[in-house]
């Protein structure tokens, strides 16, 4: 079939403006590396509006020196988008989104080992009649593998320039920026004769497009294809609607195909591979069969039923090993620093209301926040490299069994184990998972594991409800881990829950490829880490700041008179006052005042209640030592001569924090990754109203047992 | 040609298949139709998961996994 006329004539040149293209490719194929070869350290990292799908654009050089903007798309197997983040691919492609230009070349990266699967998007996108660079990736792979993949020869089949390619080790990019820099890229010879019952629909539909859709014609007829292939793809996110006359056209088409027995998406696809097997035995040459690769003896092991448990918990120890470990010293540094830098700020500054501001409120909330960093580092990068491995896709493998039992899929236990160090990174990780409700509940309950901000307050609990003397190391375990386990247990309860009634969906899709094992790229994984890490302070660090200086403010003012000493200035601020007023709703909890202070502040950051219960009882002590602080507590009594904080209030309150949602970094990353503030909000209550019920369950029936 | 069909779901590890029957609506067959699962296309199922669920079958020279559910829709003609 002879290409429209339109498509033939379209521009090959972009005149004296930037060039933009758009990197492109199937997931698992080396597009990141290929990016960031491309482009080093020039890129740029946002968001698309209005959807959480990470936006990279970066610049990379002609060999002229004249700046080519690149557009890293996200990695999908075809452009009938089943996810937000393929629906962009789909919609930057096709000139939909109004925030970003559409591209005027398409650089599309193939796997060298995989042909004809990564063809079969190659082969959607030569219908958008786009000047294309095919990069044939991953060549020293296919040689491996004993594949000799004839490059000149798709090149001639295809029309458009086709690059040989290694991105890990650079080879090839010189004669890729080469073929970027060409003014006169070719369109592709690309013929492909869409199946006889379906042809006359695909131009009518396309003609509606035009006419009533306001699409541009040179892109009609791929959307009029897209549309047949998978008609669902039109309600993912980002699209509008179709017009009525569309749609009927549509359903005549659809009706009447349905009576003649016509599998019409199925019949388009196999057309497509039918092409593509045509073109792939012509250019692909086997050199007879080779045994197992190392992939499949690595896997083994690895999915092993036996084997591939312990080798999870391995790496999953390991991680959580080097978290706390390696993560000590930085977390130390950063801790001792703020203060300095606050005592130097102290020193340099005017006593007065200002200063405390940046001290206590800026720098001391920041800072509070900013310790966590060097977890949340080691934690992204232990993610980049459990990706780039393939690891990833085995632990989701594994697991999914399991976590298909509270309605999610594999997919979500890296993100929830992770959030046993850090919720953070974990909500951070969901991006991997597509269904936008399985991400969801995944983000909702994420923060009820366990994370590392919790032991302080646990173990501050236990010193108080266990004096060190007289109880084994046994019990303090014994109630740590049970901390742990109810935090587990209610993340998978809640997401169970959720899974049935809120979020309600299909069962999730566990249609995932399993990558072959690859040594990780550490330099892409480290730009990976920076960048997530970036992205955190920068979005997350307005919202932080915002309540580090409200918290600030509630435990400042209003002043008390001069000469108090600190315990009673927080005791008449705003928040003393807030604990007071609070008290009627947590004294049921066993809890006073006094500590709704500390419930309040910890709001900044769990670890935060320690510190207040500090001030708040006037003891001097650190994370370390809480030997004076467990005295101080155990001192405190109600106005009636009470013990304050008998064994049942310690254990309620743990029970409290296991549940609650006091974290304002969580919140913060929880908005941006959902794009709005209501699913926090939703987030905050749900966990905070179950902690009450819990602590309230907890103390009343230990309260009821004579406790 | 006249050997009897069975669901992917219950070939035997290791086995491979040629893909007789394929369902042509669903979310999942769209995705499995387009990452290359035909009818016609032969398939190797090369494991199980541990816990029994989901398969690993091996399509066109790469692994890909899929819930069994899913899998039983599919009904393939073993290789003898």
């Amino acid at each position: 079939m002879a290409l429209p006329s339109h498509i033939a004539a379209a521009p090959a040149s972009t005149g004296s403006r930037t060039p933009i293209y758009a990197l492109v490719g199937n997931p698992n194929c080396g597009k990141s590396t290929l990016f960031n070869a491309l482009t080093g350290l020039k890129q740029k990292v946002g968001n698309y509006p209005g959807v959480t799908v990470e936006k990279k654009v970066g610049t990379t050089y002609s060999q002229h020196g004249q700046p080519i903007t690149v557009i890293d798309l996200p990695g999908t197997y075809s452009l009938a988008a089943r996810s937000p983040d393929e629906a962009v691919t789909r919609d930057v492609l096709l000139g939909r989104r109004s925030d970003t230009a559409q591209p005027d070349r398409i650089l599309c990266i193939v796997d060298a080992t995989n042909l004809e699967r990564n063809l079969y998007l190659v082969h959607q996108i030569l219908d958008l009649g786009r000047p294309v660079i095919l990069v044939m990736n991953m060549m020293d792979l296919a040689a491996q593998a004993g594949l000799n993949v004839r490059v000149a020869r798709l090149e001639k089949e295809l029309g458009i320039p086709v690059i040989a390619c290694e991105a890990v080790n650079g080879k090839g990019l010189v004669e890729l920026r080469v073929a970027m820099s060409r003014s006169d890229l070719p369109l592709a010879r690309h013929a492909w004769d869409v199946p006889a019952p379906i042809a006359p629909a695909v131009s009518e539909l396309a003609a509606s497009l035009v006419e009533h859709d306001r699409k541009q014609p040179l892109i009609a007829r791929a959307e009029a294809l897209l549309l047949l292939t998978d008609q669902d793809s039109v309600r993912v996110a980002g699209s509008t609607p179709l017009s009525p006359r569309t749609t009927e056209i549509l359903h005549h088409w659809q009706k009447r195909w349905a009576a003649e027995g016509t599998d019409w998406a199925g019949t388009l696809v196999n057309s497509r591979y039918e092409a593509i097997g045509q073109l792939a035995s012509d250019v692909v040459l086997r050199a007879g069969t080779v045994g197992p690769t190392s992939s499949d003896k690595i896997d083994a092991v690895v999915t092993h039923p036996v084997w591939g448990w312990l080798v999870l918990g391995c790496v999953m120890t390991l991680l959580f090993v080097s978290i706390f470990t390696l993560a000590q010293a930085p977390m130390d540094w950063i801790g001792t620093h703020t203060a300095l830098l606050a005592d130097w700020v102290k020193s340099h500054m005017m006593a007065g209301d200002l200063r405390d501001l940046l001290t206590d409120g800026v720098i001391g909330g920041v800072g509070s926040v900013v310790t966590f960093l060097p977890q949340i580092l080691i934690l992204f990068f232990f993610i980049g490299l459990l990706e780039s491995t393939g690891y990833m896709a085995r632990a989701a493998f594994i697991m999914d069994r399991l976590m298909g039992r509270v309605g999610l899929n594999g997919k979500s236990f890296i993100p929830l184990l992770s959030s046993y160090a850090c919720a953070i990174p974990g909500i951070m990780a969901t991006r991997t998972i597509e269904d936008p409700k399985d991400r969801l509940v995944t983000i909702l309950v994420a923060p009820l594991m366990s994370c590392s901000a919790r032991l302080p307050v646990y173990l501050l609990m236990i010193a108080a409800l266990l004096p060190n003397d007289r109880v084994s190391l046994g019990a303090k375990v014994g109630i740590m881990l049970l901390m742990y386990t109810l935090g587990t247990v209610g993340a998978f309860g809640f997401a169970w829950l959720f899974k049935r009634t809120l979020l309600k969906g299909a069962p999730p899709l566990m249609i995932m490829e399993l990558p072959p094992y690859r040594l990780p790229g550490l330099k892409d994984v480290a730009l990976q880490m920076l960048e997530r890490a970036g992205i955190f302070l920068r979005r997350a660090g307005t919202v932080i700041l915002g309540i580090s200086i409200i918290l600030w403010f509630l435990a400042a003012y209003p002043k008390a008179p001069a000469g108090a000493t600190p315990t009673q200035q927080l005791a008449q601020s705003f928040a003393g006052r807030a604990g007071h007023a609070l008290e009627p709703v947590i004294k049921p909890l066993g809890f006073d005042w006094q500590i709704g202070i500390g419930l309040i502040s910890s709001f900044a950051a769990r670890e935060v209640f320690v510190s207040t219960m500090g001030v708040v009882f006037n003891a001097e002590s650190s994370e370390e030592n809480t030997a004076p602080l467990r005295d101080a507590l155990k001192a405190a009594r109600w106005p009636d001569g009470r013990v304050l904080f008998t064994p049942l209030v310690c254990l309620s309150l743990m029970v409290f924090y296991v549940f609650a949602m006091q974290c304002m970094s969580t919140i913060a990353v929880v908005k941006r990754e959902t794009n709005g503030w209501k699913w926090p909000v939703f987030q905050t209550l749900y966990m905070t109203g179950t902690a009450w019920v819990l602590s309230f369950i907890v103390y009343q029936t230990g309260h009821a047992l004579g406790f | 040609m006249a050997a009897a069909l069975i669901k992917l779901s219950d070939l035997t590890v290791g086995a491979s298949a040629t893909v007789r029957k394929f369902p042509a609506q669903g979310a999942a067959f769209i995705r499995l139709r387009e990452m290359g699962l035909l009818t016609g296309t032969q398939v190797t199922l090369v494991r199980t998961a541990p816990l029994g669920d989901p398969l690993e079958i091996k399509v066109r020279g790469y692994h890909l996994t899929l819930r069994k559910v899913d899998a039983a829709h599919v009904l393939v003609e073993p290789a003898l």
